[in-house]
């Protein structure tokens, strides 16, 4: 570490699971605030910046990534230890993420379709967060979470105040921005209305439906809403899918899910 | 007395999806008796889930393969599903997409050679580590970077898992403001794109040239990103429907990573190969500027990709500015769309190197089955060749941490993926 060691700092580690690394970019894609926030934490371990004291104990440890394989599982026990703090980053890490897609379906079978030597692979029979393997004390949700979710969470550290999570409905930030409703205008199957918020509401601002990339809201009336769904003309199956996507794995969306994907409709011969 | 070492690496990894490798050189002498590169792959099975889904929902799955360079999985999917329906976008959308891929591929380089591949050159750790006494590289390269995010954010709203791709064009057209804003900031980042340039071609460069296959996109016209023939430095021309004859994909015991040949040779993917391959159609300033300061296209030195990727992002900021230059579009964002039956492929140049899309979808547009082959598991097979190879000249008998910085600077040239670039390399050493 070139860095000076500093009492007083804030020591961090940003550890990666299974994922595609997006999360990370919310500290890399920083440009010159990331140097600014190289003054107020220290960061220990950071692969990605070139930075790998895995073991090293830590104030703060990020985790990207969900628990896929039983090295996931080893590693998200070794973080718990070595931090006072361990906040899960991003779909994968908080609720497994669009790999945790497998869990509905026979993993199995998905691994044999793919590998001709499934056999060669060390895997979980499922993708999990986080949360269901070790005590986790903040999550922050997105899919990709954002620079100014990052820096927000850290900040209210450094302030000291207990960081407070954002879970209002997508809808707020909608009209906030004073966007025109999808589901209104356009029947747009919109899980904004039990969706959370943080994204700025972007898929609405580009004239089509949120597809949760920021999991459930509070309180989200998951029932309600596929009904509309259903209302606007979706099949089952269709309806099953709007909740089985990035956040498939997380419980009210899982469970609208297989509520939908239970009732077979059939053709009138 | 030959002595036997037995090296175990640990490197985080991008393959066809993300995990972890290891490299295990086992040595008597100076005589390698095995090098392989081991990939220990979390499985994302993302061929399975795409199984079901609407056309609507694969290029907003697909990002989620990788964080770096989600727009290029987004749309090699699109545009083989548009073959399939038929669709013809129009000249203001296809332009809009270009520009949006010149910002990932802006970012994406910068992040290479900023954070992963200077450090080495400069002598430190890590790219933090060298904010003190480099502010000004530092910034520079974080100065491009973000405009290749801005770029990318203008027209997807994110440059990670951006939303604004769909079949058919864009859900929305780019603001007026927000085209003025992205005009003045890529203006701004060329001169230190030309900088940056000159200041790659000034690094003092390891020479491990050697023969090898290189593959990319060729096009007559521009520099490929979307579109061209497969094109390899072994005088092949293909088209995407004949990549399967040519290029197959193995599994091999010690790798978890599927590896993939083309013709049963390892075969290179990436900058170093598109520039090798397109070197003839690059703008008439940008190739003075390389003729100038000395570099060489087309060369055989992996140590040489970091220019590669220098050139790539003035000539993706040179693109982009002359893109910028016409006026905000107008018109309309997206076609309508009518699903069909049938099959479709497509590849296109991801930062790091072609990608190959196959899918057969249902009369609803819904996905049958699929393949998806991205860059770096394509590379595998020629990493370790190229290990094998530059290792044994660099001399087996290095010390271990020279072996390990050295093996490690090989593998960065590949950029197999963002977190495989970094210090990554743990040894334990078994003497026999």
């Amino acid at each position: 570490m070139n860095q000076q060691a500093n009492p007083t700092k804030l020591t961090v580690a940003l550890h990666k699971l299974t994922s595609c690394s997006g999360c990370q970019l919310a500290f890399l894609n920083q440009g010159a605030t990331l140097l600014e926030l190289v003054e107020l934490v220290e960061f220990k371990h950071f692969i990605e910046a070139g930075l790998n004291h895995p073991d090293e104990k830590v104030d703060l440890a990020f985790v990207e990534g969900s628990v896929s394989t039983p090295e996931d599982l080893k590693r998200a026990q070794q973080i718990r230890q070595n931090s006072k703090l361990v906040v899960s980053i991003g779909a994968c890490a908080t609720s497994g993420g669009v790999q945790a897609l497998r869990n509905m379906a026979d993993g199995n079978a998905w691994m044999q379709a793919v590998y001709t030597r499934p056999d060669f692979i060390a895997t979980l029979g499922t993708s999990t967060g986080v949360a269901e393997h070790i005590k986790v004390d903040f999550e922050l949700w997105g899919c990709p979470i954002t620079v100014r979710q990052v820096n927000h969470f850290i900040r209210q550290l450094l302030f000291g105040a207990k960081p407070r999570p954002e879970a209002e409905k997508l809808c707020m930030a909608c009209k906030r921005h004073q966007l025109v409703c999808v589901m209104v205008t356009q029947q747009a199957p919109c899980l904004g209305p039990v969706v959370r918020t943080g994204c700025g509401a972007l898929c609405p601002a580009f004239g089509r439906a949120c597809y949760g990339c920021f999991g459930p809201s509070e309180q989200p009336n998951c029932h309600s809403l596929a009904n509309r769904f259903a209302g606007l003309g979706l099949v089952p199956r269709e309806i099953a899918q709007r909740f089985a996507s990035i956040h498939s794995h997380s419980n009210p969306f899982r469970e609208e899910s297989h509520h939908w994907q239970a009732i077979e409709v059939k053709e009138i011969e | 007395m030959a002595k036997q070492r037995k090296i175990a690496l640990k490197v985080p990894f991008v393959t066809r999806l993300e995990g972890e490798g290891a490299l295990e050189l086992s040595a008597k002498g100076d005589t390698i008796d095995k090098l392989h590169l081991k990939i220990f792959e979390p499985p994302r099975l993302f061929e399975k889930f795409l199984e079901g889904k609407s056309y609507q929902d694969v290029p907003d799955l697909n990002a989620r393969i990788c964080g770096i360079c989600p727009m290029a999985y987004q749309l090699t999917s699109i545009q083989a599903i548009e073959d399939l329906f038929n669709i013809q976008l129009p000249d203001h959308l296809i332009q809009l997409r270009r520009l949006m891929n010149l910002g990932e591929w802006i970012q994406s380089h910068s992040l290479h050679i900023h954070f992963l591949a200077v450090p080495d050159f400069l002598g430190f750790e890590s790219a933090l580590s060298m904010a003190k006494q480099h502010p000004q590289v530092l910034q520079r390269g974080m100065q491009i970077q973000e405009t290749g995010n801005a770029l990318m954010t203008l027209l997807g709203g994110r440059s990670v898992h951006p939303v604004g791709l769909q079949v058919g064009g864009f859900g929305r057209l780019p603001e007026p403001a927000n085209w003025d804003a992205a005009r003045q900031q890529v203006d701004q980042a060329l001169p230190a794109a030309v900088a940056l340039l000159r200041w790659t071609a000034s690094l003092p460069l390891l020479d491990y040239s050697h023969d090898f296959i290189w593959v990319s996109l060729k096009h007559s016209e521009i520099y490929p990103i979307n579109g061209g023939d497969i094109t390899t430095s072994n005088g092949l021309t293909l088209n995407y429907w004949q990549y399967p004859d040519h290029f197959k994909e193995h599994q091999v015991r010690h790798s978890t990573a599927f590896y993939s040949l083309l013709d049963g040779k390892d075969y290179l993917v990436g900058p170093l190969a598109r520039l090798n391959n397109n070197v003839a159609i690059l703008p008439g300033p940008i190739k003075k500027l390389v003729n100038d300061i000395g570099l060489v296209f087309p060369n055989q030195n992996m140590f040489t990709s970091i220019q590669a990727r220098a050139v790539e992002i003035l000539l993706a900021l040179t693109e982009a500015q002359q893109l910028l230059a016409e006026p905000c579009p107008t018109g309309d964002a997206h076609l309508p769309v009518t699903p069909q039956a049938g099959e479709c492929c497509y590849c296109t140049e991801a930062p790091r190197g072609m990608i190959y899309h196959h899918y057969q979808l249902d009369d609803e547009g819904r996905v049958i089955n699929c393949t998806i082959i991205p860059p770096t598991s394509q590379n595998q097979a020629r990493i370790e060749q190229d290990l094998k190879y530059s290792v044994k000249k660099f001399g087996l008998h290095n010390s271990d941490d020279a072996l390990k910085f050295f093996c490690e600077r090989v593998i960065r040239n590949y950029d197999p993926c963002i977190s495989c670039s970094t210090h990554f390399l743990d040894f334990n050493i078994v003497r026999g």
